[in-house]
């Protein structure tokens, strides 16, 4: 089974939103060793500005994850997930992640390709707020591995 | 913990030449680790505590997730910049993995640089040398820093 290429360019329905929950980023903030105590103090977080504590740039791939999901599940896709290697990892930000945001990802797949019997999906995940407003677009490449 | 302080204040651009050397870090992994951002991440891969299943999949044994290595890498930087916000964009490629023993750690080094300097921007893209051993083990590691 191989990737199928008319993946590309589908957009898929967005997922249920994610409230982040302060000790949420306060628990993945000590699991990444994040140190900075806007990410890990309240009152510092709201002395630079901010509503609560901020999550570490990588927390996005927790509302990431539901997108991901979708995507290995989606039934004429043909990802085998026990053939997938994370390739690599992007972040974009308007603003950070702030405890309390209510956030909504939807995916897109930005590309297919074949090399060398493997295959290459690019999927970008819009994650906006409450309100709309874009937060941070995760986009991640994975690659599935062909038959050996 | 309670912290009074201001925010430190933020590196200006002004000030930095491309090749610096602006932040390190050395970061010990332990099968606790591991564990620790599986439950704080969500991501439940067995690869990542357990050795038999890591074998049974082709692997030589435990991988650390590369989404851990990938988010403590920018720790550092966000140290250095002084709030985990001014991180307006995040990338990598991961290229190997880290092993983590069962009975020891695995050590993984940070050494971040200044790549480049987008002053019209207010950009600085700071560049992650990450190694465990010899070993680089992420590619094109970069964060992009908003400073003024």
């Amino acid at each position: 089974m191989s990737v199928n290429p008319e993946l590309q360019g589908r957009v898929f329905p967005p997922v249920a939103p994610y409230l982040v929950g302060r000790e949420k980023v306060r628990e993945f903030s000590r699991a990444v060793f994040a140190t900075n105590p806007i990410n890990l103090d309240p009152e510092a977080a709201r002395a630079a500005g901010y509503a609560d504590v901020v999550a570490p740039p990588t927390f996005a791939v927790v509302v990431q994850e539901a997108t991901l999901a979708q995507l290995l599940a989606e039934p004429d896709a043909g990802i085998d997930f026990t053939r997938v290697v994370h390739g690599d990892q992007r972040f974009s930000f308007t603003r950070p992640i702030v405890a309390g945001d209510e956030l909504t990802a939807t995916l897109a797949v930005a590309g297919v390709k074949s090399l060398g019997g493997h295959s290459m999906v690019t999927a970008v995940s819009t994650i906006v707020d409450a309100s709309g407003a874009h937060v941070v677009t995760a986009t991640s490449t994975l690659v599935v591995r062909g038959d050996e | 913990m309670t912290v009074i302080a201001t925010p430190a204040p933020a590196p200006r651009l002004a000030d930095l030449t491309v090749g610096d050397v602006v932040a390190e870090g050395a970061f010990p992994l332990t099968r606790d680790s591991l564990v620790h951002y599986a439950g704080a991440s969500g991501d439940f891969n067995p690869i990542h505590y357990r050795d038999d299943v890591a074998v049974s999949v082709g692997l030589p044994g435990v991988l650390a997730h590369g989404m851990l290595t990938m988010g403590f890498a920018v720790q550092p930087v966000v140290d250095w910049a002084g709030d985990p916000g001014r991180i307006v964009d995040f990338q990598v490629r991961f290229t190997r993995p880290v092993l983590v023993p069962a009975d020891g750690e695995a050590v993984v080094t940070v050494v971040a640089r200044v790549g480049a300097i987008d002053t019209d921007a207010g950009v600085a893209r700071i560049d992650l040398t990450v190694s465990s051993g010899e070993v680089t083990v992420l590619g094109k590691a970069q964060a992009r820093v908003h400073l003024a």
